[in-house]
């Protein structure tokens, strides 16, 4: 029977091609609109580390002094050099590394390559165990490297294919500011998006090429780069003693008695130090794991969020345009409605066929709006933001993309279906 | 004319008539808010820099290792440049307009007070306004012997020097009404700055503290010596051959330096705006695909309702009715149709402008802006039903004597 109601539909759309070809276009618009900024949103608000990120909490505590204090009011984003130091050297999570970014000049040994700039990482080394990255050679660094200060450097892959040509470069020499770092170990393929552990450094698509120990790039004084954000006058030109936060803290806490622990750990040290006349506020602490962190910092840019609802509502527009073609394409068959019905088709019969016309319908605008979203995805990696690489459709979203299309338009059929298998078949056949 | 019995016409299409009522609305409610948004960002695109953008090119050049002899280096880098054909003014300031990164500081209106006032970015390094071709409206400049080391101040804060130069748009912020020029700001309560001079514009390079705050700016006499940009000013038709030549003068002092910037302060602004103009493109495209799709669906059911009409547009032929008649009947209908879509739409326009507002940072949807969407709404209206109503036009009365 359903093969028979296709068949029917098919014959039925083709014999008005103009209204079918308004239809199928109106919904292809529709979903190729919405299916575009769907996908650059789902890629936006995607989790950086899945499976992990639950156990990955920010902690932030308030260090500054009394001016401009509100109740109430949020803690800074970063943690100071004292403060991170302290908590880093309590050990109170599983693990935690402590770190900030910065940019380092490398100087190649070959001749043909001028020395470039690379964004860096300058970090503890629990961050490489903690946030599970992949290494395509070596190692990370431990504890006691940090310790001593060990002039080594961890390198993502794409640096490895640049200077070495991809091959296994451990043991080999990275100049960097004047400086040799000898390479323990190569990143596999690590891109987390967007860049949750520092949001100060662009949010999307920004991954260093260099990894340092935090205790080396301090004594070697390389440069910083992300926020600094001050409280008072005090001096300023040595960062380990200034009151400045510039630091990014990341614990892993795998079990909801460990996160509570750890908070009330936050909360107790931050009394200890108001204790010591280094805190002047009333405890005021925040722990979010790597999502609460994204949402509370809006790393989805509102553009994008602007953009889905502007393609929602054109959607709409489709979606009321389809449902009025619909009804007309539907009454104007009232005459063979009247007839099947008057040979004894059921109501029901009647409504289901015309339901696997707009389910038709629907199919076929998914398969236009398909082709539009991905000229859409394509228009968007154009674009100079640095989120526009990521655009791209995943199986997940073609999937959404179909059931998106053919619930719109089977929904845009419920209302003239349920009008046209309501005609009353007698008074059309008498006024024919 | 004949409403009347068109309006009886739509009791008979009730649902038909209303879905077009409804897209129609909808559209107009797009459309009024989707300009309107365009607008915002055109705007913003063509915000003053209070620079002289045309003339002036950035070269970044970093240093690799320590460079204990940084100071000396500098000057010579400046003479060099000083020294190209064509170059008009060069100074190294700390930062330069539209590279979306800024130096910002606290602004207190007195040493006792506890709460910012707002906080403003800073300008500094020697010659910044001369070069930057930035306008004093009032006051003066700098005297040579009110500068300090930028060093020197952050290693004691007190030795900030005492004078400031601010925008016309800060001084209004902070002292409405009032002169700025002698005014006191602190950056902290123990550096009293008075305001010396204040410039008509001048563009925070970073636009993260929101479009209000884009010019509260604040200059002061530091020097420094590593970081910072070096700004050229040069005639328009030069700036190439002067970037070009900037860059060869560098290199040739230390050709292991790294050169991380060399624009012109044209590309500077095109780039820092480019996330709009996409934006603003993006929402003509949705302007153009909305009204395409309303504007066929008008075509669509007009032509429905020609077909379903036919024998009472012949019966009304052959009673006397001419073809303009017919052809204004529809006419008719459609721009009351459209009519009260628009009414419909302005409302549904003005909820989804105060939507904006509470969700979005927008302003308020200026009233100017409902007549621009109702006046498309009637000329997309009136073409798209053009063709279908001279169909109907076109029918003969013979057709009433006809069964179907």
């Amino acid at each position: 029977m359903f093969a028979y109601y296709i068949d029917l539909a098919v014959r039925s759309l083709k014999r008005n091609k103009a209204l079918t070809a308004l239809m199928v276009l109106a919904i292809a618009l529709g979903i190729g609109a919405s299916m575009t900024t769907l996908t650059v949103l789902h890629a936006l608000s995607g989790d950086p580390l899945p499976g992990r990120s639950g156990q990955l909490y920010y902690p932030q505590i308030d260090p500054r002094d009394m001016n401009g204090y509100q109740p109430g009011g949020e803690p800074p984003g970063q943690v100071s050099w004292i403060d991170g130091a302290n908590l880093l050297r309590a050990k109170r999570a599983r693990r935690q590394a402590l770190m900030t970014g910065g940019q380092v000049p490398v100087q190649p040994t070959q001749a043909n390559l001028d020395p470039f700039y690379v964004d860096a990482r300058y970090t503890t080394a629990d961050f490489f165990p903690m946030f599970d990255t992949p290494f395509e050679y070596g190692r990370a660094w431990t504890a006691a490297e940090d310790e001593a200060t060990a002039r080594v450097a961890v390198i993502s892959s794409s640096l490895n294919a640049k200077l070495f040509g991809g091959k296994n470069s451990i043991g080999k020499t990275l100049r960097a500011d004047d400086v040799d770092l000898r390479i323990i170990g190569v990143l596999g393929d690590w891109r987390p998006n967007p860049h949750f552990y520092d949001l100060y450094l662009g949010q999307y698509g920004e991954n260093e090429d260099v990894f340092v120990p935090l205790s080396t790039s301090q004594d070697l004084k390389y440069a910083h780069s992300g926020s600094v954000d001050c409280w008072s006058s005090g001096g300023q030109e040595n960062m380990k003693t200034a009151p400045c936060t510039w630091l990014q803290l990341w614990v892993q806490l795998d079990t909801p008695a460990e996160f509570e622990s750890y908070q009330s750990f936050l909360i107790h040290y931050s009394q200890e130090q108001k204790g010591l006349g280094r805190f002047q506020r009333p405890p005021n602490v925040r722990l979010r794991d790597v999502m609460q962190w994204l949402d509370y910092s809006h790393v989805v840019p509102a553009d994008v969020r602007l953009q889905t609802w502007l393609a929602l509502g054109f959607l709409m527009v489709c979606l009321v345009n389809t449902v009025g073609l619909m009804l007309a394409k539907f009454l104007r068959r009232s005459g063979e409605i009247s007839v099947r019905r008057a040979l004894g088709a059921a109501r029901r019969a009647v409504f289901e066929q015309l339901l696997v016309e707009a389910g038709i319908v629907g199919l076929a605008g998914g398969i236009g709006g398909l082709l539009l979203a991905q000229v859409g995805l394509w228009l968007v990696r154009q674009q100079p933001a640095d989120y526009a690489k990521l655009a791209h459709l995943d199986p997940m979203m073609l999937g959404v993309t179909f059931v998106l299309a053919i619930g719109a338009s089977l929904l845009a059929g419920l209302l003239p279906a349920w009008r046209a298998c309501r005609i009353a078949p007698a008074l059309q056949l008498k006024a024919n | 004319m004949d409403i009347l019995p068109i309006l009886a016409t739509f009791r008979r299409h009730r649902i038909t008539a209303l879905l077009i009522v409804l897209e129609i609305a909808l559209t107009c409610a797009i459309v009024c808010n989707a300009v309107f948004l365009i607008s915002q960002r055109v705007h913003r695109v063509d915000m003053p820099s209070g620079v002289a953008e045309h003339e002036l090119v950035q070269v970044q050049v970093v240093d690799i290792g320590d460079r204990p002899d940084a100071k000396a280096r500098g000057e010579e880098d400046l003479a060099a440049l000083r020294a190209i054909p064509g170059v008009k003014s060069v100074a190294r300031i700390n930062q330069l307009p539209f590279t979306d990164s800024s130096w910002n500081n606290n602004i207190f209106l007195s040493a006792t007070q506890k709460q910012p006032t707002l906080d403003a970015t800073l300008y500094f390094g020697i010659n910044v306004l001369q070069t930057l071709g930035t306008r004093l409206t009032e006051g003066r400049d700098f005297n040579p012997d009110e500068y300090a080391e930028y060093r020197d101040v952050l290693r004691d804060p007190k030795l900030t020097p005492p004078v400031v130069i601010i925008t016309r748009a800060l001084a209004q912020k902070l002292w409405p009404g009032e002169s700025a020029l002698g005014q006191t700001i602190y950056f902290d309560p123990q550096t009293p700055m008075q305001v010396i001079g204040v410039v008509a514009d001048l563009i925070r390079p970073s636009l993260s503290g929101g479009d209000d705050a884009a010019q509260w700016t604040t200059v002061v006499p530091l020097r420094f010596s590593g970081g910072g940009s070096y700004a050229l000013r040069t005639d328009p038709g030069q700036r190439q051959r002067v970037i070009k030549a900037a860059v060869t003068a560098l290199k040739a002092l230390d050709p292991k330096r790294i050169i991380r910037q060399q624009r012109t302060l044209d590309d500077a602004r095109a780039e820092f705006f480019q996330a709009d103009r996409a934006m603003a493109g993006m929402l003509l495209g949705v302007i153009l695909a909305v009204l395409l799709v309303t504007g066929l669906g008008i075509v669509g059911l007009a032509s429905f309702w020609v077909a379903q009409r036919r024998r009472t547009i012949g019966i009304r032929r052959a009673l006397g009715a001419t073809r303009g008649d017919i052809l204004r009947y529809f006419q008719t209908e459609n721009f009351l149709i459209v009519t009260f879509g628009i009414l419909l739409g302005m409302v549904l326009a003005y909820g989804l402008s105060l939507w904006l507002m509470a969700h979005y940072e927008m302003p308020r949807l200026p009233v100017a802006y409902l007549p621009i969407g109702a006046i498309v709404l009637w000329l997309i209206g009136q073409a798209a039903v053009l063709g279908p109503a001279m169909r109907a036009a076109a029918v003969p009365p013979v057709v009433a004597t006809r069964s179907v």
